[in-house]
């Protein structure tokens, strides 16, 4: 079963960083992500863009609405995400739990329903 | 062995074993009372067979198999055949295994780790927890928790589902993960007992059923783990406390201090049960459940409340602090001490307790010190601490209690009722 490992972390405490934190920050997401691909849990993962890039897209009435920023304000900002392979939950949360972002911000769980084939 | 004993003693174990095979809730609920109405019907003709556990799983499981794969050849579902045909591959090999007596092996003890999973809510857990191990209907838990019945139907479905859709695991957690996972299942066990002890008398009588559900489940626990100590000593502690249940209030619902309980109606049989299991955790090293017991032992044995050993419970209490530095477990530690040295070292510990302020809003604390003052016949000081309890205390029955002291303490130092 495949989950989605949504990482969630505050933008504001990123911008105090230092260079050097940063860089030891990128150096556990690469370790991370060359030994979740080594066992076979890896099925994709990317870094996203800051929060203020984004754009928030609906359409009402046929009409198309864009606003700016994200679509809920939060203290934690999405800030990438993996999508891996898991036997079950438990599984899921002890690789959730390993990802750098944990000991920092949040990492949200959430399983990737299999689509029934459409007849 | 009539059916209905067979219902009472061996439902839980049936369901679990049916969840486990036929990895739905629902599918197995339906399955097992399926079963069960065919034993009704076949036994008094033919007989009960020899293993009744075993015929009532195979007869629940092919039914339900049956009836999946009916449906499934209907709706052309490739995921639930899947699961159907590795359903039915399980079987094979399960029949054995299935009737043995090993308890490792037991699917009672799946089903609790499942449903006090860490990722379902605490609440969540309780209702699936007396819904599936104890088979209580949603009517009878949604009553004990006095809570609307569609809001608990949904809280089982919505948890049903979360274990289906998220999957959670349905096993013993490894050995690493296997202490932390414990320790929530012991907390849904220890509430479940809670609520029915909170329960006053007069209120449903299925509250105070839930004591004794809480010990079946404590029960479980040691038999399905017997190495973990701290199990024992949560049964233990609900098995002392359920002891005197029937002393703790008035048929009018007034609150009975234990000192003031009668004695002669505590369940002698719970104290023995239970001072033997407290005792024995003692000799390890006991957890905040095992010392629990222990204080709860140490009152249970005393045959008058002033043959209390405090200076024992002083002591326990201060390993207990030290395994759960909580600032209640504070506050009963003073208590303690209170009446071990006296109310001025009681007194002492609670302005310490209170310069934490940790405790600020908590009704105890004033109530604490009205209660040493009271003994020190500082009667105004000790109104004004009842006083402040009565501002901030929300069951009734407490409420009325403290009235009661706080009528005492009025009338003893010549102020008049001024509230």
């Amino acid at each position: 079963m495949q989950y989605m490992l949504l990482i969630y972390h505050s933008e504001s405490n990123w911008d105090k960083l230092s260079d050097a934190e940063r860089g030891k920050i990128y150096a556990d997401y690469i370790e991370f992500s060359k030994n979740i691909t080594a066992s076979g849990h890896y099925k994709g993962g990317n870094r996203l863009d800051f929060s203020s890039t984004a754009t928030t897209v609906r359409v009402r009435d046929g009409k198309r609405q864009s606003t700016d920023g994200p679509f809920a304000e939060t203290k934690e900002q999405l800030g990438g995400y993996y999508i891996v392979e898991a036997k079950d939950l438990d599984e899921a949360i002890a690789l959730a739990a390993r990802i750098p972002g944990a000991r920092y911000g949040s990492i949200e769980v959430r399983p990737i329903p299999l689509m029934t084939a459409a007849a | 062995m009539d059916i209905e004993q067979i219902y009472h003693e061996e439902s839980g174990r049936i369901l679990a074993t049916l969840i486990r095979l036929l990895g739905d809730f629902d599918l197995a609920e339906e399955a097992m009372q399926e079963a069960f109405a065919l034993a009704v019907e076949q036994w008094p003709k033919q007989g009960v067979p020899g293993n009744p556990r075993a015929w009532l799983v195979s007869t629940a499981r092919n039914r339900a198999v049956d009836g999946l794969r009916r449906r499934i050849s209907f709706e052309k579902k490739q995921d639930e055949l899947q699961r159907l045909i590795e359903a039915r591959s399980a079987l094979a090999s399960q029949d054995e295994a299935m009737i043995d007596g090993d308890p490792m092996s037991d699917d009672r003890l799946r089903l609790i780790f499942t449903c006090c999973h860490p990722a379902l809510r605490v609440e969540a857990q309780v209702a699936l927890t007396l819904r599936t191990l104890c088979g209580l209907t949603t009517e009878a838990i949604a009553k004990a928790f006095i809570a609307p019945v569609p809001t608990m139907a949904q809280r089982i479905v919505r948890a049903k589902q979360k274990i289906r859709d998220a999957r959670i695991p349905y096993r013993v957690p490894p050995m690493e993960d296997l202490q932390e996972r414990l320790t929530a299942v012991m907390l849904v066990v220890y509430l479940v007992f809670n609520e029915g002890y909170s329960a006053a008398s007069g209120e449903a009588l299925i509250r105070r059923d839930l004591c004794a559900e809480g010990i079946r489940l404590g029960r479980l626990l040691c038999e399905l783990l017997p190495k973990e100590m701290e199990a024992r000593g949560l049964l233990a502690l609900m098995l002392l406390h359920d002891s005197r249940r029937d002393t703790r209030v008035t048929e009018n619902g007034e609150i009975v201090l234990l000192e003031e309980q009668d004695r002669s109606r505590w369940n002698q049989e719970s104290i023995r049960e239970g001072t033997t299991l407290a005792e024995a955790t003692l000799r390890t090293s006991p957890g905040p459940y095992s010392v629990q017991a222990a204080i709860a032992a140490v009152h249970a044995n005393a045959a008058r409340a002033e043959d209390t050993d405090w200076r024992q419970i002083a002591a326990l209490y201060d390993i207990l602090r030290r395994l759960q530095p909580t600032p209640v477990v504070e506050l009963n530690r003073a208590v303690a001490v209170a009446m071990a040295e006296g109310p001025l070292a009681g007194l002492r510990l609670l302005d310490e307790i209170e310069a934490k302020e940790e405790l600020n809003g908590y009704y105890l604390l004033p109530a604490a010190r009205a209660d040493f003052l009271r003994r020190l016949n500082r009667w105004t000081d000790s109104a004004t601490a009842y006083r402040q309890a009565l501002a901030l205390v929300s069951n009734e029955a407490e409420r009325r209690f403290l009235e009661r002291r706080l009528a005492e303490a009025e009338g003893k130092s010549g102020v008049g009722p001024s509230l």
